[in-house]
């Protein structure tokens, strides 16, 4: 019951947040330079065929008519037809999300065991080579933009050894090199998290009683360590979707993959405001929605937050 | 602020390369004979050799490769810099300002900073890109816009763990103004916190930087920026990929060792009694 009034208030303000986004949006494209209505029809159209369009577009209206406008729109399920290939725009984000999903869950399917992982394993020779090697990886790992290092594996699997097509969108051999690009900054701050929860939750006495009573050392790593360091880094995998989408974005240009990344990125170019107003929300929508999981996680895994909430 | 002796060797080292990388890019085209915007058809996309002149080769235009890294090192750095200063300005602000007073300032402030914090911030970036002409000036702006939020965030902390310390409570009782609290007793304590989330911070703007211009957002051509010259390169790089290779370690390089630099920093910590790390 009480969880279901703080999933209530969690909805409540996700859709403020909501608004202030859409707002926000709506202002900066209509701050845009260009005219969407020149971009439309070229510039040697008559004027008469530019009034026309402007009209229909909506554009030249007071801005605030035109924000509401689009509000109304939206509570309708709309998210009105693209400037530039008259195609419905939310038609084109559902065509196109299931490929970001992919291309995304592929990426965590790979960044959480091995970052947390090689993290963990760190933080058990704590101190010794091993572990300064793996922490200079991953540094290693957060400094490389991703469209390098997916220009280098592009290079190497695909020119070099010929194992994977360069670009396209498809099935597993398409999405292998897209997911290890978009995975590697991940596996690096996982690792690095992780590392750090582990040596905070090792050096605890709860750990030393554990150790004391003859608790087998993988049942100690395993239920005592790795679950208590757990929390805080399901946190950063949260926290993480973000720049997920941001990856997303330069990793569905780079490697051609259709999703809605690349739909956003050439919206923006084309001033096709419509496009750039719902990828925008679509993306915002996810990462709240992940962000709920997150909270969701923590009940289920710390007990504690479960009293915090009750009061 | 003070670095002590405890100050980790990597740290050095890494700020030892980051000062080599900074001295070269400004002082190096200054002897160095080749221009990195000159155009020169008989020498196209030369492969890296000692013996040509070109000792990083030329690209799809005949240009320079190593020119063109002086220049665009000088661009992705101080527009870096600059992005992390003008957000450590605001953050400073906005931070002082809603842990001091607190209340419905705080709130509002923090809600904005929460909106900013929960965007995808290279979205955001792109964004602002977009309205505004793309050049240097645009994605140091771009960058600062979205920076600020966390500077903010982090200086507020600080701020409301030391507004009841007893050095802010004398103040107050000597009648000291809260303009004169804020500015003489509160800032000093904030500001190393602030520049080493800044140093942290810069290894990822000199990322963002890249992905804008590499969006071709940033600094326009002939003017060579690290990010453009790998989304020129790619078009080669089955045939002559030293073009988009060589400004992609470039990146790398110089954004590890401020990444490592800023973990030296955060790692060796910070003592404000003491007044240095």
């Amino acid at each position: 019951m009480r969880f279901a009034v703080y999933l209530g208030k969690k909805i409540v303000i996700t859709i403020f947040l909501l608004l202030g986004i859409t707002f926000i949006t709506f202002s900066l494209t209509r701050a845009l330079p260009g005219d969407p209505a020149l971009a439309l029809v070229g510039q040697r159209a008559s004027p008469q065929v530019i009034a026309a369009i402007r009209k229909q577009i909506g554009a030249g209206r007071p801005f605030m008519v035109q924000y509401l406008d689009y509000v109304r729109m939206l509570s309708r399920g709309q998210m009105g037809r693209s400037y530039t290939t008259r195609k419905e725009v939310l038609k084109e984000i559902e065509a196109k999300f299931p490929n970001t999903m992919k291309l995304a869950l592929a990426a965590m399917l790979l960044a959480v065991p091995l970052g947390v992982g090689l993290g963990f394993w760190a933080a058990l020779r704590r101190g010794t080579r091993t572990d300064i090697f793996l922490s200079s990886l991953s540094i290693v790992g957060i400094s490389v933009p991703v469209f390098f290092s997916g220009l280098l594996l592009m290079l190497f699997f695909s020119l070099q050894l010929k194992l994977v097509p360069p670009s396209g969108t498809g099935g597993l051999r398409f999405l292998l090199l897209p997911a290890a690009t978009l995975a590697l900054p991940s596996v690096a701050t996982f690792a690095r998290i992780t590392r750090t929860m582990v040596l905070d939750v090792m050096d605890m006495p709860f750990i030393r009683t554990a150790r004391a009573k003859g608790i087998w050392e993988w049942r100690i790593n395993a239920i005592h360590i790795l679950r208590n360091a757990m929390i805080p880094i399901i946190t950063v995998i949260g926290l993480d979707f973000g720049s997920y989408l941001n990856g997303a974005v330069l990793t569905e240009t780079i490697f051609g993959w259709d999703g809605i990344g690349r739909y956003g990125v050439d919206g923006i170019m084309r001033r096709d405001y419509p496009v750039v107003l719902g990828t925008v929300l679509v993306f915002t929508v996810i990462f709240i929605i992940v962000n709920m999981m997150v909270d969701i996680a923590y009940h289920v895994l710390d007990p504690r937050v479960r009293v915090l909430i009750k009061k | 602020m003070k670095l002590g002796k405890n100050f980790p060797l990597k740290g050095r080292v890494a700020a030892l390369v980051l000062l080599t990388i900074i001295g070269l890019s400004v002082f190096a085209p200054l002897v160095y004979p080749y221009s990195p915007v000159k155009v020169d058809l008989n020498s196209l996309r030369q492969p890296p050799s000692l013996s040509s002149g070109h000792i990083l080769g030329t690209d799809q235009e005949g240009r320079d490769i190593l020119a063109r890294l002086f220049e665009g090192g000088k661009v992705s750095i101080s527009v870096s810099f600059l992005a992390a200063f003008f957000a450590m300005t605001v953050g400073l602000a906005v931070g002082l300002a809603s842990g001091y007073f607190g209340g419905k300032l705080d709130t509002a402030l923090m809600a904005v900073v929460d909106l900013i914090l929960a965007f995808p911030s290279l979205l955001l970036a792109i964004g602002i890109s977009v309205v505004l002409p793309p050049g240097t000036l645009t994605v140091m702006l771009a960058i600062a816009s979205v920076g600020w939020a966390s500077f903010a965030r982090l200086v507020r902390g600080h701020v409301l763990s030391i507004r009841e310390a007893q050095f802010v409570d004398a103040a107050r009782a000597i009648g000291a103004s809260w303009p004169r609290i804020i500015w003489a007793h509160i800032l000093p304590q904030c500001i190393p916190l602030a520049l080493t989330l800044m140093t942290v911070k810069l290894g990822g703007y000199i990322i963002t930087e890249a992905s804008l211009s590499f969006l071709g957002l940033g600094a326009q051509p002939p003017n060579a920026t690290w990010g453009a010259m790998i989304s020129q390169g790619m078009d080669y790089i089955y045939s002559a990929s030293w073009i988009a290779v060589l400004p992609g370690l470039a990146i790398a390089l110089t954004a590890f060792c401020f990444n490592i630099l800023g973990e030296a920093l955060a790692d060796s910590g910070y003592d404000p009694k003491a007044g240095k790390f």
